[in-house]
C-alpha cells in the first residue's frame, strides 16, 4: 500500500464490475463531490480500487489508514461519511492512536474484517488487489510492480527463472493443473527463433470471475508475469486473449499496456538488455470453446475457434506455427511473488501436490459471496460454510459446484475435502478457473445437469461428432427425465452415452461436458430415479449400464 | 451456434464511399488477416451490426475468401447480422443466476415482450438475449437493459423496467 502522508485519510471505493452493478459509480462520484464541496482534498483522498472481496455486500468502501470496511454503501451515504471523516481527530490520526469512527451507512453495515471471510484468506495473487488504483501504473510501482522484471532481466539467466518456477511447484490455474515450470522448460528448449507467450483470459465458466477480478484490480501484476515468462522461454511477442464480456477488464488492460509501453517496461531492449517483448490484446467474440488452447490459437489467428488434435502441442507449434507458451491469468499473477519471495517460500504454502494459494469466486446460494484467496488444502467446508456463512435461508448446503460446465458437484457429505487438484479430481470434478457455486436444497440436481448440458450443446463447436451430436442427445435425455417421461433404459443410455462422449471427444469441452451429469448421477442418483416414468422402477439389471 | 440471418442494408451499399469509417481500423491492423476478429468487433461497434456488404468489404480488404470471413463471423455468438433493436434486454444465464431464478426472468420477459429468447421483435422495438455469465455473480439474477446492469431482479421488477422503455 502506498504510504499516506500524515493525517491524510483515504477512501477506497470498489470499482470492479460486481460493485459497479450495485451502484458503485454514482457512489464514488458523490464522495468526490462531497470532498470537493467541503474543500477537503488535502486531507481526504478518494481512490477507485479493484475488488475488495465480499461482493455480496457491495457496494464496498474501505477507509484508510485503518482499513475499516463498509458494505451496502449508497450515494446517499456519501455526505454523511465525508462529514464523519472530516470530524475525526487529526491529532489521533497523526499519532496512529485510534480515531473512533461511529458512522454506518443507512442501509448497509460496517463489516468485521477479523471474521473468517477475511482471516481465513491468504492473499498472494490478490495482495495488491483492492489496495491500489488499477488505473495508475505509479500506484502499482509504489507497491513494487516491475521490480522483479528488472531484477530478472538484469541478474538472472532464463534457465534460472525456469528453474525457480519449477521448484516452486506452481501448477496451471486454468483447469487441468499442468506443472507450469515443465511447460516453460518445454518452450524454452525449443530451437531459437520466433516464440510466443499467450495469456488465456477467456474465463468462460459461468459462475467464475477470478481472472476478471485480477485483471480489473491489478493488471500490471499479470503483465509483469507475462514479460518474465517471455524472458524465461525466449519469446519476443505475446497476446492476451480476453472475452468480450469483460468490458472493464479490457479497458484496464489496454490502459496498463499503454502505460507500461510508455515507461519502457514493454517494448524493445528492456532495461538496456537485448531482450524485447511486445504484447497485443485480442478480444474474443463469445465462444466458450476458445478457452481450449488450440481453439484459442485459431481465434488469435483470426479464424473459427475450433480445436485441433494434439500433438503437436502449442509448446511445439502454436500461434502461427511458432512454439507458444499459454498460461492462465492467475498462473501469471503468481510469478512475481514466487520470484520475490523464492521458490521455497511458495512451496511451503499448500499441500504436497498442490502448492500456493487459489483464488475462488464464491457465489450461488451463499450468504457471503465474493472473491477469496485461500491456501491450497483448505477444506471446502471452510470456504463455503465458514467464510461464506452457508446458505442465506440457513437451510443447509446440498452441494458445491466447482469447475463450471467442465466440473462436477461435491455433495455436502464430502465438504471436508481439501481443495487441491487430486482430491477434487477423485470426486469427479476439477479445480477449474475458480468458480465455486453453492447449491441449496431447493435446487434440482437433474435440472442443474440439464442446465450445464444445454450450455455445452450451445457451445460445442461442431467439429467432432461425439460432442456435436452427443451433447444434443444427452440434453434430450435429461429433458426426458425432467418431464418425468424417462424409462430405466433411458437412464442407462444417459450414463452409457456420457462415457462415450467423455472418451471419444476431440477436446476438453466435449471430454468434460458429461462431467456434471456423471457427478450428479454418482452422488444424487436418487433424484434421477425418482423422476422415472411410473412402472419403470430401475432394476439392478438396467442400472448396470447395459445399452438398449 | 447462432443461426445467421443476413440483412442487406441498401442505404450503406448506396453510399459513394462505402465503409469509409472502416479505413482507419483496417490500417491500424495493417490489413492483416490475423486481425479479422478484432476488425469485425470494431466494425460492429461502429455500424451496429455486420451486413453482407460489410463482410464482403472486409473480405476484399484483407484479401480473404468471403467464405472465411462469413464462416468466422457466424462462429461467434456476439456478432450480429441484423440492425440492433431500439432496446436490448439481456438476461444473464450463468450458473449463479440460474440457481437464483434466471429461468423465471426469461419466461416472464418472453411473455411480456412477445418474443422468444434470442429473438428480435419484428417491429424493431426490442431484442431479448442471454449472456453466459457477466461475472457479477453476487448480483444474481442479473438483467442488462440497454447496457445497464441491474442486480437482484425478479419477474416483477424486470417487467416494471421493460414497461418504462421508450417505444
Amino acid at each position: 500500500m502506498s504510504p499516506l502522508a500524515d493525517a491524510v485519510q483515504r477512501v477506497r471505493c470498489c470499482s470492479s464490475a460486481g460493485c459497479l452493478a450495485s451502484g458503485a459509480g454514482p457512489l464514488r462520484q458523490a464522495l468526490e463531490t462531497a470532498v470537493a464541496r467541503r474543500e477537503l482534498q488535502e486531507r481526504l483522498v478518494i481512490t477507485g480500487v479493484g475488488c475488495l472481496g465480499p461482493c455480496s455486500q457491495g457496494p464496498l468502501v474501505a477507509v484508510d489508514p485503518e482499513g475499516i470496511l463498509f458494505g451496502g454503501v449508497s450515494a446517499g451515504d456519501a455526505d454523511g461519511l465525508i462529514a464523519a471523516l472530516a470530524h475525526r481527530s487529526q491529532a489521533a490520526l497523526a499519532s496512529e492512536r485510534e480515531a473512533p469512527l461511529s458512522w454506518t451507512p443507512a442501509a448497509g453495515e460496517r463489516l468485521d474484517t477479523s471474521g473468517p471471510f477475511f482471516s481465513r484468506q491468504r492473499r498472494v495473487v490478490l495482495e495488491h488487489c483492492g489496495l491500489i488504483d488499477p488505473e495508475r501504473i505509479e500506484a502499482a510501482m509504489e507497491c513494487g510492480a516491475y521490480g522483479q522484471l528488472r531484477r530478472v532481466v538484469q541478474t538472472l539467466t532464463p534457465t534460472e527463472v525456469v528453474e525457480t518456477i519449477r521448484r516452486s511447484g506452481l501448477r496451471g490455474r486454468g483447469g487441468a493443473g499442468y506443472p507450469t515450470g515443465l511447460k516453460w522448460a518445454t518452450v524454452a528448449k525449443m530451437p531459437q527463433g520466433q516464440k510466443v507467450v499467450v495469456c488465456n483470459a477467456d474465463e468462460g465458466d459461468p459462475g467464475a470471475f477470478t481472472d476478471r477480478s485480477v485483471l480489473e484490480g491489478d493488471p500490471h501484476r499479470v503483465l509483469e508475469g507475462m514479460v518474465i515468462a517471455a524472458y524465461a522461454v525466449g519469446a519476443d511477442h505475446g497476446f492476451i486473449y480476453i472475452r468480450a464480456e469483460y468490458e472493464l477488464a479490457i479497458v484496464n488492460l489496454r490502459r496498463a499496456i499503454e502505460q507500461a509501453s510508455r515507461q519502457q517496461l514493454l517494448g524493445q531492449q528492456l532495461f538496456g538488455s537485448s531482450f524485447s517483448f511486445t504484447v497485443q490484446l485480442r478480444v474474443g467474440a463469445g465462444a466458450y470453446v476458445c478457452g481450449e488452447e488450440t481453439a484459442l490459437i485459431h481465434s488469435i489467428e483470426g479464424g473459427r475457434g475450433t480445436p485441433r488434435p494434439r500433438p503437436p502441442y502449442p509448446a511445439e507449434a502454436g500461434v502461427g506455427g511458432a512454439p507458444t507458451l499459454i498460461n492462465n491469468v492467475e498462473t501469471f499473477a503468481n510469478v512475481v511473488p514466487i520470484l520475490r519471495e523464492g521458490a521455497d517460500w511458495f512451496a511451503a504454502i499448500g499441500t504436497a501436490g498442490s502448492k500456493g494459494t487459489k483464488v475462488f469466486s464464491l457465489t450461488g446460494n451463499v450468504r457471503r459471496g465474493g472473491l477469496v484467496e485461500v491456501p491450497m488444502g483448505t477444506s471446502l467446508a471452510t470456504i463455503v460454510a465458514e467464510m461464506g456463512e452457508g446458505t442465506p435461508d440457513g437451510s443447509g448446503i446440498k452441494a458445491v459446484q466447482t469447475g463450471g460446465p467442465s466440473g462436477g458437484c461435491v455433495p455436502a457429505a464430502h465438504l471436508d475435502t481439501p481443495v487441491d487438484y487430486e482430491s477434487l479430481q477423485a470426486l469427479g470434478t476439477i479445480m477449474g478457473s475458480g468458480g465455486m457455486v453453492v447449491i441449496d436444497h431447493a435446487t434440482d440436481m437433474v435440472a442443474l445437469a440439464a442446465f450445464f448440458m444445454a450450455f455445452c450443446r450451445e457451445e460445442s463447436c461442431g467439429k467432432c461428432v461425439p460432442c456435436r451430436a452427443g451433447t444434443v442427445q444427452l440434453h434430450a435425455l435429461l429433458q426426458k427425465h425432467l418431464a418425468g417421461e424417462a424409462s430405466a433404459a433411458d437412464l442407462a443410455q444417459l450414463e452409457a452415452l456420457c462415457h462415450m462422449v467423455k472418451d471419444t471427444s476431440l477436446c476438453g469441452l466435449g471430454q468434460s461436458a458429461p462431467k456434471p451429469v456423471l457427478s450428479t448421477l454418482r452422488f444424487f442418483r436418487g433424484e434421477y430415479e425418482a423422476r422415472l416414468r411410473p412402472g419403470t422402477a430401475p432394476s439392478p439389471l438396467t442400472t448396470a449400464g447395459a445399452a438398449p | 451456434m447462432p443461426t445467421a440471418t443476413f440483412h442487406n442494408s441498401d442505404q450503406l451499399a448506396a453510399a459513394a464511399q462505402p465503409f469509409e469509417a472502416l479505413q482507419p481500423i483496417l490500417l491500424r491492423h495493417h490489413r492483416s488477416p490475423d486481425s479479422l476478429i478484432e476488425i469485425l468487433n470494431q466494425a460492429q461497434q461502429f455500424y451496429g451490426y455486420l451486413s453482407v456488404e460489410l463482410l464482403r468489404h472486409v473480405a476484399r480488404s484483407l484479401a480473404l475468401p468471403d467464405s472465411q470471413v462469413f464462416g468466422t463471423a457466424t462462429f461467434y455468438h456476439l456478432f450480429r447480422f441484423q440492425p440492433p433493436a431500439r432496446h436490448s434486454c439481456v438476461v444473464c444465464t450463468g450458473t449463479a443466476c440460474e440457481v437464483n431464478g434466471a429461468a423465471q426472468l426469461v419466461a416472464a420477459l418472453e411473455g411480456a415482450l412477445r418474443i422468444s429468447l434470442g429473438a428480435r421483435r419484428s417491429d424493431g422495438f426490442v431484442s431479448l438475449g442471454a449472456v453466459r455469465c457477466l461475472g457479477t455473480c453476487s448480483a444474481a439474477p442479473v438483467l442488462v437493459i440497454d447496457g445497464v446492469v441491474m442486480k437482484h431482479q425478479s419477474a416483477a421488477s424486470a417487467l416494471a423496467t421493460v414497461r418504462e422503455l421508450a417505444p
